[in-house]
């Protein structure tokens, strides 16, 4: 009998980084154990939803901007088809489950109307000037991203302005929610998703990666996080709205009248201005991406150590700008990539699709954008 | 500078957030919903983006 000696190649990680990694690892389940003690379990199991959404983005790198991106550059499907056999993964299980439990689960609908396909194209233009969409943005600040660092205050206060301003865009002209429910509706859903991943696989250079593992892995991940939103929020994942409540609270602190705007008025609004963020289930999320990338960009030996790109002054100013944009346009498109897109078609809304269309034309004139604006060297 | 910097001020941001929520408004675990929306019976009343004013 032989005895073959085996090596082990993979480097020793210092007790000090698993130390750290072990500190990574308990404070967050400290934070979850705490929301869920003094708000609820159902807060705490949201903060760890948003946890995972934020270590699978980040960790897995993976996104909706950047795939939008190599699409449209590079003709590289990989990403945009995972973020579709995603959105497909969550339709098969939400749309049957609203159809069953109407009233305790509500789905990501909302009416197409001018206001709406305009918010979109606009949104689309901004995420890639800044290449960080609605998770995207608070993905890069929590890992240290100084142009998205920068974008998420003033996404915020877009969010908020947006909502003050949404009826008034609304009352443009909009047609009632359409909606694609039951099975025929699933049905429809799943053909309309493999006809999109047919255009794109048709318009896919030739020896572009199709499906990469990485992007699959990700994609189900992120459906089961999605379908976990669900079933313990009663409503989609969003993000948008979290951040235009964390300006609205802000602003009624400081004196503001929230009463001169016919949304933040309203006595759904002001029942959750008045409440705590914890008790918010966007606010909860939001916060768990932003900590959950935090983690992850800490967990990774170097990462944090990466040097600051320089900037031009006018590629902040462009920053300032596109992250309110950013906020306000998505109001008015009743959500982002997030709360339009993924989780708009995931729970069957007309609404969701057209957005795709709208901020995926956007996106051409954001890529042509971002070298203009100093963000990327120009070619 | 690195990306330590701001990646703490990310998570200095976040900390403020909560303090400031915190100091201007309670919480309280006895009104909590139930652990699931699924099968509560309870109606969905949660903010989200796609929803227009109630």
């Amino acid at each position: 009998m032989s005895q073959t000696a085996t090596h082990d190649t993979t480097p020793a990680v210092p007790a000090g980084v698993l130390g750290k990694r072990a500190g990574l690892l308990l404070g967050a389940l400290a934070l979850v154990g705490l929301v869920a003690v003094f708000a609820g379990a159902r807060y705490g199991m949201l903060l760890a939803i948003g946890l995972g959404f934020g270590v699978a983005l980040e960790g897995m790198r993976f996104g909706f901007a950047g795939p939008w991106r190599a699409m449209i550059l590079r003709r590289e499907p990989s990403g945009v088809i995972a973020q579709l056999l995603s959105i497909a993964v969550v339709a098969i299980v939400a749309i049957p489950l609203l159809a069953s439990h109407p009233g305790e689960l509500v789905g990501a609908q909302a009416p197409v109307g001018f206001a709406m396909i305009g918010g979109a194209f606009v949104f689309g233009a901004c995420m890639q000037i800044v290449l960080g969409c609605g998770s995207g943005t608070l993905v890069n600040a929590g890992s240290g991203n100084p142009v998205s660092l920068l974008a998420l205050p003033f996404f915020a206060l877009g969010s908020f302005a947006g909502a003050w301003n949404l009826i008034w865009w609304t009352d443009l002209g909009a047609l009632p929610i359409i909606t694609f429910g039951g099975t025929s509706g699933l049905i429809l859903t799943l053909v309309l998703i493999a006809l999109a991943v047919g255009l794109f696989l048709w318009r896919a250079a030739p020896g572009t990666v199709k499906l990469s593992r990485r992007h699959a892995i990700a994609a189900l991940v992120l459906a089961a996080l999605a379908i976990g939103n669900l079933v313990v929020a009663g409503q989609p994942w969003g993000v948008v709205y979290g951040l235009g409540l964390w300006a609205a609270k802000g602003f009624s602190v400081l004196g503001g009248d929230l009463s001169a705007s016919a949304f933040w008025s309203a006595p759904g609004s002001m029942e959750r201005v008045q409440s705590s963020l914890l008790t918010d289930y966007t606010s909860l999320t939001n916060i768990g991406i932003i900590a959950g990338a935090f983690g992850v960009a800490a967990w990774r030996r170097g990462a944090l150590s990466a040097a600051l790109p320089g900037y031009p002054a006018r590629a902040w100013v462009a920053t300032v700008v596109a992250g309110f944009l950013l906020g306000y346009s998505s109001r008015l498109a009743f959500g982002c990539n997030v709360g339009a897109f993924f989780s708009g078609i995931s729970t069957g809304s007309l609404h969701g699709w057209v957005w795709f269309v709208a901020a995926f034309c956007g996106a051409f004139y954001g890529i042509k954008l971002r070298p203009i604006l100093g963000l990327e060297a120009r070619s | 500078m690195t990306r330590a910097l701001t990646a703490s001020l990310s998570l200095a941001f976040l900390v403020a957030l909560v303090g400031f929520d915190l100091a201007t408004s309670d919480l309280n675990p006895y009104q909590a919903p139930a652990a699931f929306a699924l099968g509560s019976g309870a109606v969905a009343s949660g903010g989200f983006c796609g929803a227009l004013p109630n």
